[in-house]
């Protein structure tokens, strides 16, 4: 286990050296202070364990590495990430996983507003209740609530599978509740597994896509 | 982008520590504000009187003849100078005195008025500003700051926030606002002086007309969020406390902590963990269109 203090060393420091790591290799940072942009772009199957709250964008680009947060994140957490495994034990701010391709983000607490906008892949477990507008204009993957979710849910959503315990505050548009299949059921069970959320899987509703808004009909033609 | 801080001593022990405390995490936020600085700070109250700042355009001005004006006209009990600002303490009705300087002191520009509350701004860095009016060694119950990254205005001091709102009430402001220009000049209708092309002033000018109306600082806070277009986290100081508002769609940024000792917010966690005890503090989001605030009981 390699200890990085950053009241020591720089981001640009640390992220040099968690980013030439070799896969296996174990880190704890230290003294993070809500910086921002730690430990971003990792490109192998690394452990880094934070140490305390950080800013904007930490664990962006992630690829392969394990990264877990002992703390809160602030806005635009594990953005665009490729893989590997993201967790944060606190709450996490705006834009979480926005745009991500891949990889597993797990919110122990709360997401803010626009958690998992346009999301292309990436699964998100959300331990607490989500902010409005998340999973706007989401494309591929999972997100999972197990709390509730703020207004506007899933607006202008192409495709992707939403799973709610709670209360939706409001669906955006061409979100709709659908129905919960087998295959619905054994993917949620297993996300909720690998995230070490202890919830049934009956206690879930499923949200998604319309496919009104994004199919062009040729009835509606001369609307254009 | 801009960088807002606030911090609400709870504990009394610290009240003389506020200046201290406060001036690492404006300094945090330089990044989000390097164009420009300011503070409101609550202190020393003048209950029986009032408690005036003013802005001369530059530093060579000559306060000792405004001080002995002043005496002349008024029982002033104090002025302090640091920069080019100056705190005048006066037992004397405040609109009297206000109503005296716009028409004898053109040349000075009201950023405060009430019995608690001190304003101080400038352009430069952060920085610069904190060694300037020697922040670190205010004592005080709260206080609010702001470190501006100018979009829609000039970098002035004038320009600068806090905004004064009212009787010790400021604004500080992180957001744009599109619909502006025709509010001030509704505005300008009702009475309202405005003295810069600012959008944040416009806010406050806003925020004071409708108080001015008979709103509480909730009601005015509600009204705005019906009236003004565009983003905002506002920060609003009050003699006893302040409040925080983000607009309906949250965009900028603010976070919220509090410990046994003292509550803060900021645009960042980082200005925050810069306190003591900030690691194990209660740390919040704050919802958009909620009115947080805090006051002395």
């Amino acid at each position: 286990m390699t200890e990085i203090n950053l009241d020591n060393k720089s981001v640009r420091e640390l992220n040099e050296k968690l980013q030439s790591a070799s896969s296996g290799d174990k880190f704890s940072v230290t003294n993070t202070g809500g910086k921002h942009a730690v430990s971003v772009g990792l490109i192998s199957a690394v452990n880094v364990d934070i140490n305390g709250h950080v800013g904007y964008y930490c664990a962006g680009m992630n690829q392969q590495a394990k990264i877990k947060i002992n703390g809160n994140a602030g806005p635009g957490l594990a953005e665009n990430m490729m893989s590997g495994e993201v967790r944060v034990t606190g709450n996490a701010s705006q834009y979480a996983a926005a745009t991500a391709h891949g990889g597993l983000l797990v919110i122990e607490g709360d997401a803010s507003s626009r958690c998992g906008i346009s999301m292309k892949g990436v699964n998100i477990v959300v331990g607490g209740n989500i902010g409005h507008m998340s999973a706007f204009m989401a494309q591929s993957g999972c997100l999972v609530v197990c709390g509730d979710a703020g207004d506007a849910l899933g607006d202008s959503i192409y495709e992707t599978k939403i799973y709610v315990r709670g209360k939706v505050k409001s669906l955006g548009a061409d979100c709709i509740e659908k129905e919960m299949r087998d295959e619905h059921q054994k993917e949620l069970k297993q996300l909720l597994k690998q995230s070490r959320m202890s919830y049934g899987v009956d206690e879930f509703r499923r949200y998604g896509s319309a496919r009104k808004l994004y199919n062009f009909d040729i009835d509606q033609v001369d609307d254009y | 982008m801009c960088g807002i801080v606030g911090l609400f001593i709870k504990n009394p022990i610290l009240e003389s520590q506020l200046g201290e405390l406060i001036a690492p995490m404006l300094s945090e936020m330089t990044e989000r504000g390097p164009d420009s600085a300011g503070i409101a700070v609550y202190r020393d109250p003048n209950d029986k009187g009032c408690k005036i700042t003013v802005l001369a355009e530059n530093l060579d001005f000559d306060w000792s003849v405004l001080e002995e004006s002043l005496k002349d006209s008024f029982a002033l009990k104090k002025i302090m100078v640091t920069q080019n600002h100056a705190v005048l303490t006066l037992d004397s009705a405040i609109s009297e005195v206000q109503d005296w300087l716009n028409e004898n002191w053109r040349e000075l520009s009201v950023t405060s008025a009430g019995t608690n509350i001190e304003i101080f701004k400038g352009i430069g860095n952060p920085a610069d500003f904190i060694e300037q009016f020697d922040i670190k060694s205010m004592s005080g119950t709260h206080a609010l700051g702001h470190t501006r990254m100018a979009t829609e205005s000039a970098i002035t001091t004038e320009h600068s926030h806090p905004f004064s709102t009212g009787q010790d009430l400021c604004l500080v402001h992180n957001g744009s606002l599109s619909n502006h220009n025709r509010l001030r000049e509704t505005l300008r209708r009702s009475g309202v002086q405005f003295k810069t092309d600012n959008d944040s002033e416009v806010a406050a000018g806003y925020l004071s007309w409708r108080l001015s109306e008979g709103d509480d600082l909730d009601q005015a806070l509600n009204h705005a969020i019906d009236d003004l277009d565009g983003f905002y986290t506002f920060a609003i100081g009050t003699r006893d406390g302040f409040a925080v508002m983000r607009d309906p769609i949250g965009c900028k940024p603010a976070i919220m902590a509090e410990t046994d000792d003292w509550a803060a917010m900021s645009s960042e966690y980082r200005a925050i963990a810069t306190l003591p005890g900030a690691e194990n503090a209660r740390i919040w989001e704050p919802e958009p269109t909620q009115i947080y605030s805090w006051k002395r009981s």
